[in-house]
């Protein structure tokens, strides 16, 4: 990756059904960060270098994407924005494309090979992520409740196999836990496929998403790391420095 | 008033937000007369090259798009929509607008020094630039822009080539100009104020 002259650092955020910014712990407790407009506009000034934004109750709870308020978030993003949350039909993603949003994660979805070959179909590979979230070795969709009886690996494999064009690898253990990525997983997974491979899970600093770039990940992504600061997590929305804004520009 | 050509194929919201915000009128749309009329062009694009072409064809806009660049409409194809300015693509059958002596390629996997490279590339690079053009002179700082994209193009003329990134130790092409047609592989209206820097220069173009 060493061409990519910045590697990626992707902001999370979970938006709950009452439309909350939260950030999970284990895919479990939730703590409120913010409104969702004031936190996009905060990472807008900070120019981050993309955006992920996933309706973590949309998938369970069954509700349709309100695309007016997806509109209304994605006008705010003048870099580039995943969405996920809810997606079950390639029929959804005509007005996400229209309304700005040019990536769509799959969760539950990533088990669905002809969901991700018709998005692939008509949008491009590069536009459908698949978000593999695992733990004890076993991927998991629903939020962490259903098995699926595949390793991480295999279902990655399978999705990208489908058409996947990235993939999200998301440790549910450690999610929330702020004490670093599970750099093997990260290092196996990106090693064996061919797509780009974004962590997610575990990270509470930069050091920590450097690590998993270090470990063979393309971008690296947290909720924790760019939510809160401190042992008592102050919520507090922070993103580094613009590299290009450095005398000479270039790292 | 710039048009942005609406096939059905693209991010069309993000452009007409970053035009807004920069305080120029944008607007979408698929009318063939308006198209040919217009004096700045954007032609977005992701997704497929043959579906995208089909679309262009659907909607009877293949010939007004060469009346707007005979007529010496400015115009910039985005993504998907640069590919499109050139002959053919190795990722579909259907020829290209032709507008640009260039083909478009997919992306190695392997570099040069055998490394494996990730396919579809996406990311931030810094862009080279090999010589003046109109889009990219104003910027006096580095700049960066986010790509998405699994192929690439070749230009036969050295000199339409505007823009380059290092990948795997090879130069590839992501910013083409030949006099009033310009395309950029990156997306503009996702890269911040770099961004906004390139499309208010073809704004006052």
């Amino acid at each position: 990756m060493s061409d990519i002259e910045r590697p990626r650092y992707i902001p999370v955020l979970l938006l709950d059904r009452q439309r909350r910014l939260v950030k999970t712990v284990a895919f479990g407790e939730r703590t409120y960060v913010g409104d969702p407009f004031n936190v996009i506009r905060l990472f807008n000034e900070k120019e981050v270098d993309e955006l992920c934004i996933l309706d973590i109750d949309a998938g369970r709870d069954g509700y349709e994407i309100d695309h007016g308020f997806v509109a209304e978030l994605a006008g705010e993003c003048f870099m580039p924005l995943a969405y996920g949350g809810g997606l079950r039909d390639v029929r959804q993603c005509a007005p996400l494309v229209r309304n700005g949003v040019e990536k769509f994660v799959l969760g539950a979805g990533t088990t669905n090979p002809a969901l991700i070959g018709a998005l692939a179909g008509v949008y491009g590979s590069s536009s459908v992520v698949a978000c593999v979230d695992y733990r004890g070795g076993h991927a998991f969709v629903d939020g962490g409740q259903r098995d699926t009886g595949l390793s991480p690996l295999a279902l990655a494999k399978a999705a990208v196999a489908a058409g996947a064009g990235e993939v999200i690898i998301q440790s549910i253990e450690r999610d929330g836990a702020r004490t670093g990525m599970d750099l093997a997983m990260i290092g196996t997974v990106a090693a064996e496929l061919p797509v780009p491979v974004i962590a997610l899970g575990g990270a509470g600093e930069v050091a920590h998403l450097a690590e998993a770039i270090d470990a063979g990940a393309a971008a690296a992504a947290s909720g924790s790391t760019f939510s809160f600061i401190g042992r008592l997590r102050a919520v507090l929305v922070t993103y580094p420095e613009d590299l290009t804004d450095k005398t000479g520009g270039a790292p | 008033m710039i048009r942005i050509v609406d096939y059905g194929v693209g991010n069309i919201a993000s452009l007409v937000n970053m035009f807004g915000h920069l305080g120029f009128d944008a607007v979408p749309t698929d009318d063939a007369a308006a198209i040919a009329r217009a004096d700045h062009l954007v032609l977005p694009g992701v997704g497929a090259f043959d579906h995208a072409m089909r679309q262009l064809a659907a909607r009877d806009l293949v010939a007004p798009l060469h009346d707007a660049a005979a007529r010496g409409a400015h115009m910039l194809g985005v993504c998907l929509g640069m590919q499109l300015l050139g002959r053919s693509s190795e990722e579909g059958k259907l020829p290209g607008l032709g507008l640009i002596d260039a083909v478009t390629v997919r992306l190695p996997a392997i570099g040069r020094d055998g490394k494996k490279l990730s396919v579809p590339n996406i990311g931030w690079h810094m862009l080279e630039k090999p010589r003046m053009s109109p889009l990219l002179d104003n910027a006096t700082r580095p700049e960066r822009f986010y790509f998405v994209h699994s192929y690439h193009m070749i230009c036969a003329e050295p000199n339409d080539v505007a823009g380059t990134i290092l990948r795997g130790g090879d130069q590839v092409t992501v910013a083409v100009s030949r006099d009033t047609l310009h395309g950029v592989q990156f997306h503009p209206e996702k890269s911040h104020r770099h961004g906004m820097s390139l499309l208010e220069a073809f704004a006052r173009l």
